[in-house]
């Protein structure tokens, strides 16, 4: 048995605002999207478990610090006296400031330690050891 | 003289428009990427801010050279190091643990460790300055 459609429906989805809408979209993706400011150091993260996510990305300031005992801030080498004067100043500037501690995981703890130092003296005592996630 | 015109009215041509705006959409969408900061948590103690903590609430835990954990004056595997710090933290809700590296070891061990100390939810951590 053949069925038979009662009514025709002229239906078509409208395509006039298509470009409106992609292109709401692009705009909504290129103004989200923060691109990648410093380059930093060639480091490899040590690994952990109980990670938390750093809020936000505006008040985040890094410092990476390679194998070899580089510091850069900022893409600027520093030594480990130079922190204090650099982190103070974003300090002033940003009250909310967490410092995001990118060492690589064969650093050596002198050194780490010496930045702790320094970011004490700087009063930025919000830090973060950024790390990957461990899998077991 | 002017010259004669030989096209009157021409149009753009709109009908590309959405395929256009389309592949600058998957462009952006395909190069940005989206990494988030993440890693361990930490407050540093305020520069001067020195506070006596009685000894009896204070666990050391020692990080040396070669990546080996003392423990409170026994040596602790890392491994088990987040279930030895719970026990000690059941027996002692006040204790205090304080994380000492030595200069010459790895960061590697020193955030295995902090990472073990935030598992037995150890809230107060205290890192002492190595020599």
């Amino acid at each position: 048995m053949k069925f038979n459609r009662k009514t025709k429906l002229d239906s078509e989805i409208p395509t006039a605002s298509m470009p409106d809408i992609i292109f709401m979209l692009l705009i909504f993706f290129m103004v989200t999207t923060v691109l990648r400011e410093y380059s930093g150091l060639p480091i490899s993260l040590p690994k952990a478990k109980r990670i938390e996510k750093l809020k936000s990305k505006r008040h985040t300031a890094h410092v990476w610090v390679s194998k070899d005992g580089l510091i850069s801030i900022e893409d600027k080498i520093y030594k480990a006296d130079g922190v204090r004067h650099i982190m103070y100043e974003k300090r002033v500037e940003d009250p909310q400031l967490v410092v995001s501690l990118k060492a690589d995981e064969r650093a050596k703890m002198g050194l780490v330690s010496d930045i702790h130092t320094e970011l004490r003296k700087a009063d930025a005592l919000k830090l973060n050891y950024s790390s990957k996630t461990a899998v077991d | 003289m002017a010259r004669e015109r030989r096209f009157k009215g021409g149009e753009i041509p709109t009908s590309s428009m959405a395929d256009i705006a389309f592949l600058l959409l998957i462009f952006f969408l395909v190069t940005t990427t989206i990494d988030m900061d993440k890693g361990l948590g930490m407050v540093l103690p305020a520069e001067g801010e020195e506070l006596e903590i009685n000894k009896k609430n204070i666990l050391n835990c020692l990080i040396n050279s070669s990546g080996k954990v003392l423990l409170g004056g026994e040596p602790v595997d890392i491994k088990n190091l987040s279930k030895r710090v719970r026990q000690k933290l059941a027996e002692n809700d006040k204790l205090v643990i304080s994380v000492k590296a030595h200069g010459a070891s790895g960061y590697k061990d020193y955030v295995k460790v902090i990472d073990q100390l935030k598992q037995a939810n150890a809230t107060r951590i205290s890192i002492a300055e190595s020599d």
